[in-house]
């Protein structure tokens, strides 16, 4: 299963290793990363792998959300599907 | 991959603009619970709707994780408890309520409808009983939610439930005084009524639905105003604000559509259809009223609301019904006066009065829904109420609904309370020149020409 993690926020250091770190502690492969700045306001976008997460997948949403108020930011783990069915046709 | 903007557009939708599912709704039928003996009855009752819906909950949690999408409310919907009524040999009919109230506080569903009974063309066996002890079942439970469908396009309007619906309507109310009349605000009276609607407080589920089905509703006026809000669509002209709110609902749908399929298979239920309508909340920015302003209209009510809401209700649809395999229930934009930011404000300023609000419902998906009117308003004038509410319905093939709160105690310039959901409502004024000679006639108001299309 597929899932889309964001992470947005203030610009600062070291974003995008405590992000994928954790992704590798739980066995999340990221198959994608895109990432942009604007204004200071940091925006990220990946595509990860969770059929082989070690965790439960909402436990994994759980622990990426508190990453994200720990560092200051707002982090979402949602299935794709989501956005495919929403966004396309 | 997936298209940057299409994701933060969405996650967006959800964190600032108040996108959510409203509602998924699990229709049982009871039809098989029937027992002369009303005990066993309610005891048939409860067990088959726990048994269905022990999961409910807990699997509705999951996809909202899965998804990052909040499901606000998960809720139940019976079979018209009249219809079991009738086979019980006892009066004490409220016990079904009790039996009702409790399979809801067991499952977690904050809401259960279906205290209900279709009177449309008569009364059955039971239906008098069920409708009379409405306002003790409202008065004495929480979560219980009742309604009552006293007239159809085919079948004309039910005069004498008319006349019986303005005294339960105040009966409600004056039961539940010291909590702000809230009775009243869990009774729907329809014309038209649709047996899949997944919204209280007017969900039942009808006769010829199946067994057990998932029905689920969407939200998300918020993110149509936002939509509408931007600096590109204040150029549009009516044309394109109306392929702007298609294209919005659409995207709202397929969500719904989404987290219906999912709810369904997990839950080894039938899915039923989406309802698309546009449901507001008391949430800033959340509302109905301001997408209409956002059309261009100073406040809601003003000269041109009819034609903004006759715009918003068919672009809803449109949008809708492409994104999704089945649409059903009420589909459309709700303007419940309590539950909407933007309808509460224009109601205090005096530019939205019931009358406009009545023209408004020619047009909207269901009718005067969370009004508050003054306490001492007579029943004959709340009767007359559902009376040209209903009639609007039957002429135009569509669902119309009461849900007025006569706020005992209260007059003009003073407001209920409800929070949460339900909102605050001011108290509006009403026309109480009598219509009691009307309403006292009693019989049957005929079928229109519309009904006879076979």
């Amino acid at each position: 299963m597929k899932a889309v993690i964001s992470v947005i926020g203030k610009d600062t250091v070291g974003i995008l290793a405590k992000v994928s770190s954790k992704c590798a502690d739980y066995g999340v492969n990221i198959d994608d990363v895109t990432q942009t700045v604007m204004q200071d306001i940091f925006t990220m976008i990946m595509l990860a792998d969770v059929s082989n997460c070690k965790i439960d997948f909402n436990k994994f949403s759980d622990e990426m959300q508190s990453l994200g108020e720990e560092m200051g930011m707002k982090i979402h783990v949602m299935h794709e599907d989501i956005f495919n069915s929403m966004h396309r046709i | 991959m997936l298209n940057t903007n299409d994701i933060l557009e969405t996650i967006n939708m959800i964190e600032n603009e108040n996108l959510d599912i409203r509602t998924v709704t699990m229709g049982i039928s009871l039809l098989d619970c029937i027992d002369s003996d009303i005990d066993k009855a309610c005891e048939k009752v409860y067990d088959k709707i726990t048994r269905y819906a022990y999961n409910l909950i807990p699997v509705c949690e999951e996809i909202e994780k899965k998804y990052g999408i909040p499901i606000v409310n998960k809720r139940i919907s019976v079979t018209p408890i009249a219809m079991l009524a009738s086979a019980c040999q006892t009066s004490n009919i409220v016990k079904f309520a009790f039996a009702l109230e409790k399979a809801a506080k067991t499952v977690g569903v904050n809401f259960i409808g279906g205290y209900s009974a279709l009177v449309q063309k008569g009364f059955a066996n039971g239906d008098y009983a069920l409708i009379e002890s409405i306002p003790e079942a409202l008065a004495t439970t929480d979560r219980v939610c009742s309604s009552v469908n006293i007239g159809s396009t085919k079948t004309g309007i039910n005069m004498n439930a008319v006349k019986m619906m303005g005294e339960i309507v105040r009966k409600s109310a004056e039961l539940t005084a010291d909590r702000e009349s809230v009775g009243a605000s869990k009774l729907v009276v329809f014309c038209n009524a649709p047996e899949d609607n997944p919204f209280m407080a007017g969900a039942f589920h009808g006769a010829g639905e199946p067994d057990c089905v998932i029905n689920v509703g969407v939200s998300g006026p918020g993110v149509v105003r936002s939509a509408l809000s931007t600096p590109q669509a204040k150029k549009l002209d009516i044309t394109g604000v109306a392929d702007l709110v298609k294209r919005t609902a659409f995207k709202i749908t397929r969500m719904g559509q989404l987290v219906a399929m999912e709810a369904s298979e997990r839950l080894g239920v039938q899915f039923g259809i989406v309802d698309l309508s546009l449901a507001p909340t008391p949430a800033i920015g959340d509302s109905v009223a301001n997408i209409l302003e956002e059309m261009g209209l100073e406040t809601c009510g003003c000269c041109g609301t009819t034609a903004c809401l006759a715009l918003l209700n068919d672009a809803v649809k449109k949008g809708g019904v492409m994104a999704s395999s089945h649409v059903g229930g009420l589909s459309g934009a709700f303007i419940p006066v309590s539950e909407d930011d933007g309808m509460i404000k224009a109601a205090q300023k005096g530019v939205l009065t019931i009358e406009k609000l009545e023209a408004m419902t020619a047009v909207c998906s269901v009718g005067l829904d969370m009004i508050a009117i003054p306490g001492d308003t007579p029943a004959e004038v709340i009767s007359a109420i559902i009376a040209d509410e209903a009639a609007i319905g039957m002429v135009n093939f569509k669902t119309t609904a009461v849900r007025v709160i006569p706020a005992i105690g209260k007059t003009i310039g003073d407001s209920v309370n409800y929070g949460g959901l339900f909102g605050s409502a001011p108290i509006m004024r009403v026309n109480t020149a009598s219509p009691a000679e009307f309403i006292n006639r009693g019989g049957q108001l005929p079928a229109p020409m519309q009904a006879l299309k076979n």
